[in-house]
């Protein structure tokens, strides 16, 4: 058995952020694409996180960037429920494909 | 003792009313605006004579010469050291003159109106537009500085625009204040290109300055007088521009086109601004330049002759056979100006020369007081018989006695017959026109019969000639008019008999000196005769009813009709700027703006219009869409940025 190293980590969060990636683009409701996005951003978390510990073990950069990412993610989740609850209100949907008035 | 503070509260009061009933007044107290307009006018005419009589008998007066006061000045913008526009006053004689005339007509009109136009919607507004006027004209006619002037000459020319198209719901008074304000404003183009002209050599703006520099053998006199355009020097030029914009106020030939339908403004403003104040701002702006004309430059003085005399004659004609009593004053008006206009360009500079210059100014002022004093009465028969047209009038002598005498007596004066006032200022220019130049003399004189005939004719056709039949209808039962439009009538009428009397020779002459004016008797006979020839000539034809007039104008039928056509200048003017103008001109440049200019617009327009109608499916509105978008230009961008860029 080999340790854990670095690719595992990247293996992860690579993973984690092509999983986000497609649920965004195929998931209709936008809860679940809300859900996708945070996603995203905890697989950018796990890579500062990896580099850090890795390439600059007496540093703390990494683990800065990621707390400010939770927190801005928690910002932006506030957000994009007030956006959605607004949407629905609306347009009695929260189905992205519904929502499409914006358009020419 | 003369007070700058007062000075200043002179034009300062009306255009105090004017924003005050503007703002405040007209929504508040529209009632009592006019009562407001008229009492501040009255406290700067108070103050205009105290001024007058300070300036004439007391201050001004430096061994036997007159002198000009600045007593404020201030610097407004300044261009070079020497050049700048200023804001001042300038006292000499004339301008005290024209205060004194321009609040008084002003004032008489304010109380004239309290009557007349009560009722009237628009009240407020109305007095609101008088104090603008009225601030206006003594602006222009205190200004020190030759821009300033011409500041305040667009002021008179946006404020009687206003007021002939006061009544804007009729077309016609649209139209007249549109041509008004175009056909001055045309005109002012040449009198701002001689401004330019003359500053441009002068190397000033300032009235004394210039006059100065421009008569007195300097350098910048000498390079004005050799620079030559067009076989005339420029200061040439620049003088015959000047007298344009002039000549354009003051309704001279072939420029008069808009005084006649500026008739379409109320009577008391008629009174004001297109009979006694307004159209002489073109005098007065020769008079004020007079110096260089008469010194520097004869050849430009010449032309302000020759067309103050054929503008004289041609209005002359013109009136007697207008059947609209306001026209018929209108193109005396007209003449009369003509008159002044001529006595100017007959004058020359200083002592025993310079009468006509007296005589011109002398003229002015008499012929504001009657002529306001004309206009005031016409309006009075006009709020009476409701209507403009003669054939409407007749017998009026005994519904309105106080309407008769008052315009009898101005119809005297305005004819000449002695001793109404007017009668000694036509005396002067006669004389001044005998004695430089005969064939303008011989205008002067044939001038001053038709005056006498159109005036009486008018005179008779309102207050003799037929019974006036009383229409039953409610309007009739006022009398002659209220107090307020009697009072002004008897006030101007007292004027016009006793003004010949000033000694204006020893007040307003063209050096500031006294002239010592000779009366000669013998010389007076022919024009009197010739004046009581036309009031007898009208006192046959119109007295009564009669054939007389038809069988006259059919046997002239084809002068008659172009005189009665204003000899087809108006269809002159639409010709050449309808057909010629606009054909040559108009269309060629608008065929370019459409097709060339605007295709050009239109063609970058259609491109970029079309190429959004193809890529708009883009805009999806579909928001994965847009996200997949996003990606794939990431990854790509990824892509380049890792194999391509190095």
């Amino acid at each position: 058995m080999n340790d854990i190293g670095l690719f595992h980590f990247l293996f992860l969060s690579c993973a984690l952020f092509f999983i986000g990636i497609y649920g965004f683009l195929t998931r209709r409701n936008l809860i679940t694409m809300l859900m996708s996005v945070e996603l995203i951003l905890n697989s950018i978390n796990i890579n500062f996180v990896a580099f850090n510990k890795f390439l600059f073990p007496d540093k703390l950069d990494g683990l800065f960037f990621t707390l400010f990412i939770i927190t801005i993610a928690a910002a932006e989740a506030a957000v994009a429920i007030a956006i959605i609850i607004n949407l629905y209100r609306n347009y009695n949907t929260i189905d992205v494909e519904e929502v499409n008035s914006m358009k020419y | 003792m003369l007070s700058t503070s007062l000075i200043v509260l002179i034009p300062l009061l009306p255009v105090l009313s004017f924003i005050l009933i503007a703002l405040v007044g007209r929504r508040y107290f529209p009632s009592s605006c006019g009562i407001l307009g008229t009492i501040s006018l009255s406290v700067s005419f108070l103050l205009a004579v105290t001024v007058a009589y300070d300036y004439l008998f007391l201050v001004a007066k430096v061994g036997d010469t007159y002198q000009q006061i600045i007593p404020l000045k201030i610097n407004w913008l300044q261009f070079s050291p020497n050049v700048s526009i200023d804001m001042g006053i300038l006292l000499d004689p004339i301008s005290v003159m024209m205060i004194v005339i321009v609040t008084l007509i002003s004032l008489m009109v304010h109380f004239y109106s309290l009557g007349y136009m009560k009722g009237e919607e628009r009240y407020a507004t109305y007095y609101s537009f008088l104090g603008l006027f009225t601030f206006s004209m003594l602006g222009l006619v205190l200004s020190s500085n030759i821009f300033q002037m011409y500041i305040f000459w667009e002021l008179v020319g946006v404020s009687s625009y206003l007021l002939i198209g006061f009544y804007f719901d009729k077309p016609s008074a649209i139209a007249a204040a549109k041509k008004a304000f175009i056909v001055t404003r045309f005109a002012d183009l040449g009198f701002l290109v001689g401004i330019l002209v003359l500053s441009f050599y002068a190397g000033t703006l300032d009235f004394q300055n210039l006059i100065t520099k421009l008569t007195t053998p300097t350098d910048q006199l000498h390079s004005i007088v050799t620079t030559s355009f067009l076989g005339c020097s420029a200061l040439t030029w620049g003088l015959v521009l000047v007298f344009i914009g002039g000549a354009g106020k003051s309704a001279m030939f072939p420029l008069h086109i808009w005084l006649p339908d500026a008739m379409e403004g109320p009577t008391p403003v008629s009174a004001l601004i297109h009979a006694a104040t307004m159209v002489v701002a073109g005098v007065f702006l020769v008079a004020r330049l007079f110096p260089i004309y008469a010194i520097s430059c004869p050849p430009a003085l010449e032309v302000v002759a020759w067309v103050g005399a054929a503008s004289s004659i041609i209005a002359a004609i013109i009136a007697c056979t207008q059947t609209d009593i306001k026209r018929v004053l209108a193109y005396s008006t007209m003449s009369q100006i003509g008159y002044m206009m001529f006595s100017l360009g007959v004058s020359s500079y200083g002592g025993e020369n310079g009468l006509g210059y007296m005589a011109s100014m002398f003229h002015l002022f008499t012929h504001a007081m009657f002529k306001a004093l004309l206009f005031l009465g016409a309006g009075a028969v006009i709020h009476y018989v409701h209507s403009n047209e003669m054939k409407d009038m007749g017998g009026l002598r005994k519904l309105m006695p106080i309407t008769h005498i008052t315009f009898l007596v101005a119809c005297l004066a305005i004819s000449g017959i002695p001793p109404f006032s007017g009668f000694f200022s036509k005396e002067e220019i006669l004389h001044a026109a005998y004695h430089s130049n005969k064939a303008i003399f011989g205008i002067a004189i044939l001038t001053a019969a038709i005056t006498a005939f159109y005036m009486f004719r008018l005179y008779f056709n309102i207050f003799w000639n037929k019974e006036y039949h009383k229409h039953n209808n409610e309007h009739d039962a006022h009398g002659e008019g209220p107090g307020t439009m009697l009072i002004p009538l008897i006030i101007l009428g007292m004027i016009s008999v006793f003004a010949g009397f000033i000694p204006f020779g020893k007040l307003v002459t063209s050096d500031g000196k006294i002239l010592v004016t000779s009366f000669d008797m013998t010389f007076s006979i022919v024009p009197v005769l010739l004046a009581t020839l036309g009031i007898i000539i009208a006192w046959s034809f119109y007295k009564r009813e009669s054939l007389a007039p038809q069988r006259l104008t059919n046997s002239i039928s084809g002068f008659y009709k172009s005189a009665y056509n204003k000899f087809y200048i108006d269809e002159a003017y639409l010709f050449i700027t309808k057909k010629i103008i606009f054909n040559l001109i108009g269309r060629p440049a608008a065929w370019i703006d459409r097709n060339i200019v605007d295709a050009f617009m239109n063609l970058l327009a259609t491109i970029t219009g079309n190429i959004s109608f193809l890529i708009r499916k883009l805009q999806s509105g579909k928001l994965q869409l847009y996200t997949a978008y996003f990606f794939v230009g990431v990854i790509s961008f990824v892509l380049i940025f890792i194999y391509w860029w190095t």
